[in-house]
């Protein structure tokens, strides 16, 4: 039970490391301006890592980036005027969330497209069964056969 | 009219594979450079070899030059230096360096052993104008036209290959003889 409790304590105090190592620490006036800024931070995308938020990574680059998106908002500036500076100078790529425009009405508009289809399918599903739903599944001479289908396997069963 | 159906999932298919198969060669570590078409930001920076000299960004008009972003720490720099050198010497081409986010010191050790091929060096030592080109990891190669403005940007070594298919079509078309 110690051993565990050393590893424990090992694996904790790295955690601890780990993510110590991308805190930076700067002062906010106000919970709400901290609250913005880390918002702020784990939207945009390092240009660098690629599959990291600046706020996770620890490329110098990010670090870069906190500091200006920090410098900024002392400065008073607005959430989109900080997005868009950062953009200004690493493209759309640094952006999560893409900007609604021309080229991404598709992209944005899929998820309603593809529920609208997956509807109509559903519904001229239903429409179809509704239509059938008046005559018999089976013609009276397919229910014939099958009946005798079935006596046929039944007594072949029992004289097994 | 029912059997046409049957054909939509393999027209589904080919379509997403046009798409999926279309970015299949691209590298996505890859950016394109929002700065291309647009004039070098401004800025406001000491000359490497002289603290007393300040450089702006009338360094990079009158000609069309390449503005690489070096520093001493980046391993691709050693690789690519040597090309360089060759690109200045041998074809005439005006090089203004950024050394980014480095030291006096260890650029000074990094040139004295590898030679200078620059014309000018900036010395950016905390990344302010290697951030505002966008610049995500030395080495990068901007061609700069001869009013200053980005033409191409290329992200990584610059070798043989590079400068024959991207920079010098680049540079000649900056000169206005492509």
């Amino acid at each position: 039970m110690r051993v565990f409790y050393a590893a424990l304590f090992v694996v904790l105090a790295f955690a601890g490391q780990a993510s110590a190592d991308v805190a930076e620490v700067y002062d906010f006036a106000t919970r709400a301006e901290e609250q913005r800024y880390q918002q702020l931070i784990s939207e945009l995308r390092c240009p660098k890592c690629q599959n990291q938020n600046i706020a996770d990574s620890n490329a110098p680059i990010s670090k870069d980036m906190r500091d200006e998106v920090y410098r900024m908002m002392q400065d008073g500036a607005s959430n989109d005027d900080i997005v868009g500076a950062l953009v200004d100078r690493f493209g759309e790529f640094v952006q999560y969330k893409p900007p609604l425009d021309k080229r991404t009405i598709v992209l944005w508009a899929f998820p309603a497209i593809a529920t609208l289809g997956g509807l109509l399918v559903v519904v001229g599903v239903i429409w179809r069964a509704r239509r059938r739903g008046g005559e018999p599944a089976l013609s009276a001479e397919d229910r014939a056969r099958a009946e005798q289908i079935l006596a046929s396997q039944s007594k072949s069963d029992r004289q097994r | 009219m029912k059997r046409v159906f049957l054909f939509v999932p393999l027209l589904a298919a080919l379509v997403v594979g046009v798409f999926l198969f279309a970015g299949l060669g691209k590298d996505p570590t890859t950016l394109e450079s929002v700065l291309v078409g647009k004039p070098v930001p401004e800025f406001s920076l000491e000359s490497l070899d002289d603290p007393d000299v300040t450089l702006d960004r009338s360094v990079l008009e009158g000609k069309v030059s390449l503005l690489n972003v070096w520093a001493e720490w980046c391993p691709s720099c050693w690789d690519e230096h040597e090309y360089l050198s060759y690109l200045a010497k041998e074809q005439g081409v005006r090089i203004v360096g950024l050394n980014y986010k480095d030291q006096r010191e260890t650029a000074f050790r990094f040139l004295n052993r590898l030679g200078n091929p620059y014309d000018t060096i900036i010395f950016d030592p905390k990344g302010t104008l290697g951030f505002d080109l966008g610049v995500y990891g030395a080495p990068e190669t901007f061609v700069i036209d001869a009013e200053g403005v980005v033409r191409y940007r290329h992200v990584g070594v610059v070798n043989e290959q590079v400068w024959r298919q991207k920079l010098l079509p680049a540079m000649n078309d900056a000169r206005g003889n492509g």
